[in-house]
């Protein structure tokens, strides 16, 4: 009895799961799969197999739209903004957890403040500083916000507080070491597998980002994925072949760097959720 | 000794000011000068060309009464509702499954459920709009030919079926991310306890549901203050799925579509900041009647 049931509860289980699954993973193979099929087999039937149209399709989205000058954007922007909230969120990390000094508490509520603040409140006035800067189309409105990532401070902060003992700032100190240089040659590289967890999320939500560059990239050259993806549609109208490839060629990267980082990844959500 | 090291670090505190000092200099230039320049401009009228002109309280007098607001503010609301509580219901099962079953490739399984939600939102709405856009969509052919559906359906032109495809769509976003969230939470619980519990005679369900959950209220707040603050701003999905246009018959025109409507299509930059002040109150006040809820659960238990 117990045995049936056990071995029931199983085949439910494993029956969620897989359906789940299931529900996960058709929208993508269907967008994969139509991207290799012309027009007219989308719109006559539904396509299960991959079909002999990739390179058409390539050919014809080439035409309307340099993809991967938006591939290169979304670089040039999410890249050097990585590095920024690695960098300096574990140097004013750092700042927060080993030194001591006046108005320390009220600073660091603020940082944490700073984190509730919903991003798109403000976009008007987000639109008018970098009107106001001369930074319409161009990439620093979303590079240099990296050196001012509240979630990399705090989580930063906690593993600094928690994994470099005092002892080990005032040894460098002893050898000679000025305090930035104890940051930048002891400190910063014992964080680094901390640095890169919070670097992924961090590449991940900027590489997404899709109403900043919305409003501040009028200049098509300057446009990022999301935004050129948003805009497909107006452009091919009917050809819905190139369509599908451009989501795939904007969604296949995510998929290949998930696939390698993926235990990092869940593990720095974990990480971060605990602290 | 004690009194040498107290010495050093009140001489090392400056470096403690330098160290932090980038983050509070960029922060007031990107995170601080756009909100209160927001806030400034919500008692101005300016079409982002002429001269900023003051407009006293015209912009909240037009917001109080302003159909299309309130309509957003609830297309926005309903969506995150509709998607949230299964959500949440979603990753406590699977939580619950993957902490007291041994299951094969739970990692795998665990790591396929969060995918969706690195993928950019901006193509997750095109893509299921053409999954389901017109007569010849992949899931109109799917359904014919199942026999499901006779003909195609103009799946578009529902004001219910596009609101809940976009609560759909944030669920299947979110769904693993909650699970792996809710999974920290339960890792951090001693399970001393749960041994305990299981000499008393109690099941894995009682368990979980009498020792794991509430131990676990902390990291449920959490997931609910985080998602009704991004959930009360979305825009990504609603707005590709749909052009931002939020049609059929301005079902899923969420606030922040409005907004960004008026700001930028529009160019009244005066009453979109008033909107936009609108639905940061509105933010704030459920986050806070949410915390409030779920705090006063505790004292109760």
């Amino acid at each position: 009895m117990t045995r049936i049931k056990s071995i029931l509860s199983k085949i439910i289980i494993y029956g969620l799961l897989i359906s789940l699954l299931f529900l996960t993973i058709v929208p993508f193979y269907m967008v994969m799969v139509n991207a290799t099929h012309t027009s007219f087999n989308i719109v006559t039937r539904l396509n299960l197999l991959p079909g002999g149209a990739l390179l058409d399709n390539y050919e014809t989205m080439q035409t309307h739209v340099n993809i991967w000058r938006g591939f290169a954007n979304s670089l040039l922007i999410s890249l050097p903004y990585t590095v920024l909230t690695g960098y300096f969120g574990a140097l004013v990390g750092f700042g927060f957890a080993k030194y001591s000094f006046k108005g320390k508490r009220i600073l660091y509520s603020i940082v944490l403040a700073s984190m509730m603040i919903p991003s798109q409140v403000s976009i008007i006035g987000f639109y008018q500083l970098n009107l106001r800067l001369h930074l319409l189309n161009t990439y620093y409105p979303f590079i240099l916000p990296g050196i001012a990532n509240a979630s990399a401070v705090f989580f930063l902060r906690g593993i600094i507080a928690q994994s470099i003992p005092d002892s080990m700032i005032e040894a460098a100190r002893i050898d000679g070491c000025s305090e930035f240089m104890i940051f930048n040659r002891v400190v910063f590289p014992c964080v680094i597998p901390g640095v890169v967890a919070i670097c992924i999320f961090n590449f991940v939500s900027s590489w997404n980002n899709y109403i900043g560059p919305l409003i501040v990239m009028s200049d098509s050259d300057m446009y990022t994925m999301p935004v050129m993806i948003s805009m497909i549609k107006g452009l091919y109208l009917t050809n819905y072949g190139a369509m599908y490839l451009a989501i795939t060629i904007s969604v296949v990267p995510t998929i290949i760097v998930f696939c390698l980082l993926s235990k990092y990844i869940v593990n720095g959500l974990t990480a971060g959720a605990n602290k | 000794m004690r009194d040498g090291k107290k010495r050093s670090t009140l001489n090392k505190s400056r470096y403690g000011y330098l160290f932090i000092a980038p983050f509070f200099a960029v922060f007031a230039v990107f995170g601080l000068y756009p909100v209160l320049y927001t806030a400034f401009l919500s008692f101005k009228s300016w079409d982002g060309l002429a001269v900023v002109k003051s407009a006293g309280g015209k912009n909240y007098a037009r917001l109080l009464t302003d159909v299309v607001f309130y309509q957003s503010l609830w297309n926005t609301f309903r969506i995150w509702i509709v998607n949230f509580i299964p959500q949440l219901l979603s990753a406590l099962v699977l939580s619950a499954v993957f902490t007291f079953h041994k299951i094969r490739g739970k990692n795998f399984f665990r790591a396929s459920f969060y995918l969706p939600n690195l993928i950019t939102a901006a193509s997750v709405g095109l893509l299921f709009n053409l999954l389901f856009n017109g007569d010849k969509s992949a899931v109109n052919h799917l359904l014919v030919s199942l026999g499901v559906q006779k003909a195609p359906f103009d799946f578009f032109n529902s004001t219910v079926f596009t609101s809940g495809l976009v609560s759909y769509i944030q669920w299947w976003m979110w769904f693993g991310y909650t699970t792996v969230i809710v999974m920290a939470g339960i890792t951090t619980v001693d399970p001393g306890i749960y041994d305990a519990a299981m000499v008393d005679g109690a099941t894995k369900g009682q368990t979980y549901r009498k020792i794991t959950l509430p131990l676990i209220r902390p990291t449920l707040i959490y997931l609910t203050i985080t998602s009704i603050i991004g959930g009360m701003q979305l825009f990504d999905v609603p707005a590709t799925l749909t052009n931002g246009l939020g049609d059929p018959r301005k079902s899923i025109l969420t606030t922040s579509m409005y907004l960004y409507n008026q700001g930028f299509k529009n160019h009244n930059y005066g009453y979109a900041s008033a909107v936009s002040a609108g639905l940061f109150l509105i933010i704030m006040i459920l986050s806070a009647f949410s915390m409030k809820a779920m705090q006063r659960k505790e004292e109760e238990s």
